[in-house]
């Protein structure tokens, strides 16, 4: 079998693993599987009954199944890299396109499993085909993000607007709502107005796209959940969230509308304008630390609640609040959403698109929402840190599955997800809450309020970070008593909403009125 | 194979020169402009391929071409002030019609 | 790791900065590095010639964007990470966006063309390409003792701690240009009353 994969690896393309993985496996793959929904859905007549009785299992299983399968993959991967490959006997010499391993000799040195394993496990060896999975695994995230904010966003403002959201498609709460809206979009006509400038118009959707996917390539889900862990991460993730103006501007202006070209140039006034607060705001934890880098930001907070940044000093506290109102308006959200005004410009800079390329606008724009909110959760509080002192674990040794429950409990990708995802519920939950700013409200905030309590934030903290590096213990004894101060003024807010929202959902009939009550069962 | 200093001199080369037709051959103000661009980041392009690979591990290249972003940024704005004052004053960009100062 | 990783290298040991012990190397002559140089300076050297050729401004400030984003992929190559984001930041993100306000408070329609004489186009390309033959018979008659293969890349506390002690002159200075750029420009785009 070994034997078999070795020869076909070398005689089919003569050329590299890459080749291998996408046009050989790559492609038997998606067909079988393709083949086999089809199948599924020719085949039996009850699945859509199916779906509509359990969606709601379905989509959990779903997604937890997908965390077991990226914890499971991380796992491989490291037992790749680390035991696999540094066990090969002579590490200079080579095998074919650089592999230090050969079939051979994978399944020698796996002797338990069939020969099989060792063909499968064979292209892993390189940190290309690895990238390559992973990029997958980033891009299916980046895709499904906007599609559940999408949904989870229309069932808050429905629950805020005293009605019930989405309900029927899919079944449990109409889970699979933007699913069905994702194809009736790609069913759309493609429409370009007759004097839009076309090719400008047809590539502004994918200028607003690219730079939130790409924003993700250095956002750290855990500490060795990063794609690459760059030494400059969080320069590139603001670099990369600053183009998205550029496709703005272009939709506004191809498509030949002053509705449109307005909309454009106040999103790019205050995309721009509010990126000064957000990067300096920004600064204040980073100086703190010492480091630019996201992954070793994230460590540095290790150890629970009161070792987060946020709560270490006034000043980062304050300055959470400011990059995070920065952030909304760097998103284009409420209320700060003047750029799709849709009760004053038609729909804004993208009035004239529709079908798939509107849908590029907003999967940019919740990405780009959760991108935001991942630096709150790094850079503030605590990234992958679960609010658990990590000492409690310490005993538990470092068996596989020692390992996943400290990552369950005290630091793991899940905490990082869970926070991200509080966060984008409060940008939601502000949406349709807040009245919306007049764009010269806007820049007032920003040049008149914001910039100045910026530097004056990082002009303080500068200064508390140097009375720390003195050794003096009355300064020691100010800072604990203000880590415990910070830190219960935080726990009260999030205690506060954790009670204030499990109120709203035990009386959730009483508060969304006797209509919807009457009308729908499982409301 | 390998890729050597040549290769990204050549590209920093091919740019400013590209950037050197542009600003010969636009009449747009901010033509002209946008081509001062390019020759300011084909330089910057130079500095950091030097950096690498004349002097590995040095950021002598990388701080110079920190400072050409820095004061591009600088002249990119006062520029195009000086452009919507021509624009102001002649409803136009068209540099071939700012000629009040030919003598 | 830089952003290329050791997917572009051949072997598995990578340089670590012994001063802040990260690591961050450029690529060495791996196929990868290769295809992605041409990628980069393909794209780089096709928006370049898009800007020249472009009529239409608003076009040409478009593949001026994408001639920066390639810039800044140029310099993630080159293991100058801090330089490419930067990049990103400042250029693509500020300098690009206020020469696009530029264009749009300036031009009258969406289709306005300047045109040139063709002898003043001949003559600019005659130039161009004279100096570019000098510049590429230079570039490859000098013998540079380049060092290739794997060398660490710039790091980001090596830039600051520079700007601070060799280049705080040069610093301080671009601090007080841009804070006369500022008010020079506010003052010179602002409304006649």
């Amino acid at each position: 079998m070994a034997a078999v994969g070795n020869w076909a690896a070398k005689a089919l393309f003569g050329g590299h693993p890459v080749a291998l993985l996408f046009l050989v496996v790559g492609p038997l793959v998606t067909a079988a599987a393709a083949l086999g929904a089809a199948l599924a859905v020719k085949t039996w007549r009850g699945w859509g009954r199916f779906l509509y009785r359990h969606g709601g299992k379905v989509l959990l299983s779903a997604v937890v199944g997908t965390c077991i399968a990226v914890w499971l993959t991380a796992l491989l991967f490291g037992w790749v890299t680390t035991d696999l490959v540094a066990r090969a006997d002579d590490p200079s010499r080579t095998s074919w396109f650089g592999a230090p391993l050969t079939v051979t000799e994978l399944t020698g040195s796996l002797p338990m499993l069939p020969g099989w394993v060792a063909v499968l496990l064979w292209p892993l060896q390189f940190a290309i085909v690895r990238d390559l999975i992973g990029l997958g695994a980033l891009l299916g995230f980046f895709n499904l993000i906007p599609m559940y904010t999408i949904w989870w966003e229309r069932k808050v403002a429905g629950r805020i607007q005293s009605r019930l959201g989405p309900m029927r498609v899919g079944g449990w709460h109409g889970w699979s709502q933007s699913i069905a809206d994702g194809i009736k979009l790609i069913l759309k006509e493609d429409l370009i107005p007759a004097q839009a400038d076309g090719p400008l118009f047809r590539a502004a959707p994918y200028f607003a796209v690219i730079p939130a996917a790409l924003a993700f390539l250095a956002l750290p889900f855990g500490a060795t959940y990063v794609f690459r862990d760059l030494d400059v991460g969080l320069v590139f993730v603001l670099g990369v969230l600053g183009i998205e103006v550029v496709g703005v501007i272009m939709a506004g202006w191809a498509s030949n509308n002053k509705w449109s070209v307005y909309g454009a140039m106040r999103e790019a006034c205050q995309m721009v304008s509010y990126e000064i607060p957000m990067g300096m705001a920004l600064l204040v934890p980073v100086s703190a630390v010492g480091t630019l880098n996201l992954v070793k930001i994230g460590e540095a907070q290790a150890g629970g609640w009161f070792d987060w940044l946020a709560f270490q000093n006034p000043f980062i506290f304050v300055a959470f609040v400011c990059y995070y109102i920065a952030s909304l308006a760097s998103c284009k959200r409420a209320p700060f959403d003047l750029p799709e005004a849709e009760s004053e410009l038609v729909a804004g800079f993208h009035t004239e698109y529709s079908g798939l390329r509107w849908s590029f606008f907003f999967f940019a724009e919740y990405a780009a929402m959760f991108v935001v909110s991942g630096l709150a959760v790094i850079l503030f509080l605590g990234g992958w840190q679960s609010p658990l002192p990590s000492a409690w674990g310490d005993s538990w040794g470092d068996g596989i599955l020692a390992q996943g429950l400290k990552g369950i409990l005290f630091s793991g990708p899940i905490w990082f997800v869970l926070k991200c995802v509080f966060f984008l519920y409060v940008q939601l939950w502000l949406r349709w809450t807040l009245p919306r700013i007049r764009i010269d409200q806007v820049l007032y905030g920003c040049v008149q309020v914001m910039l100045p309590m910026t530097m004056i934030l990082l002009l303080g903290n500068a200064l508390w970070v140097w009375a720390s590096t003195s050794e003096r213990g009355s300064w020691k004894v100010i800072e604990q008593i203000t880590n415990w101060i910070l830190g219960l003024i935080g726990a009260t807010f999030a205690l506060g909403f954790v009670v204030i929202a499990a109120y709203g959902f035990y009386h959730r009939r009483r508060l969304v009125g006797n209509l919807v009550q009457d009308a729908m069962a499982g409301a | 194979m390998t890729i050597g200093l040549n290769h990204y001199l050549i590209v920093a080369a091919g740019l400013f020169c590209m950037g050197l037709f542009t600003m010969m051959t636009k009449r747009n103000a901010i033509g002209i402009l946008l081509g001062v661009e390019l020759v300011l980041n084909a330089a910057a392009i130079n500095f950091v391929a030097f950096d690498r690979y004349l002097g590995p591990g040095r950021v002598d290249g990388a701080i110079n071409a920190l400072f050409i972003i820095v004061l591009a940024a600088a002249e990119a704005a006062i520029a195009v002030g000086i452009c919507i004052n021509l624009y102001k004053n002649l409803a136009t960009v068209d540099v071939d019609q700012a000629t009040s100062l030919q003598g | 790791m830089g952003l290329i990783g050791s997917a572009a290298s051949g072997d598995v040991t990578m340089p670590v900065d012994e001063r802040t012990g990260v690591m961050n190397a450029a690529a060495s002559g791996g196929w990868l590095e290769a295809v992605l140089f041409y990628t980069v300076a393909g794209m780089t050297l096709v928006s370049g010639l898009g800007v020249c050729v472009s009529r239409n401004i608003v076009r040409m400030a478009v593949w001026l964007f994408v001639a920066l984003g390639s810039v800044s992929m140029m310099y993630f190559l080159l293991a100058a990470n801090f330089l490419g984001a930067i990049q990103l930041i400042v250029y693509a993100g500020g300098t690009l966006v206020l020469l696009i306000f530029g264009v749009m408070l300036t031009s009258k329609s969406p289709w306005a063309r300047f045109d040139v004489g063709k002898i003043e186009l001949l003559a600019a390309a005659v130039v161009s390409g004279v100096l570019l033959g000098c510049l590429g018979a230079v570039i490859t008659a000098t013998r540079w003792h380049g060092v290739e293969g794997m060398v660490p890349g710039s790091s980001v506390a090596d830039i600051g701690r520079r700007l601070l002690t060799e280049y705080l002159v040069p610093f301080e200075v671009a601090g007080v240009v841009l804070m006369v750029v500022m008010v020079g420009a506010a003052h010179l785009a602002r409304q006649e009353k």
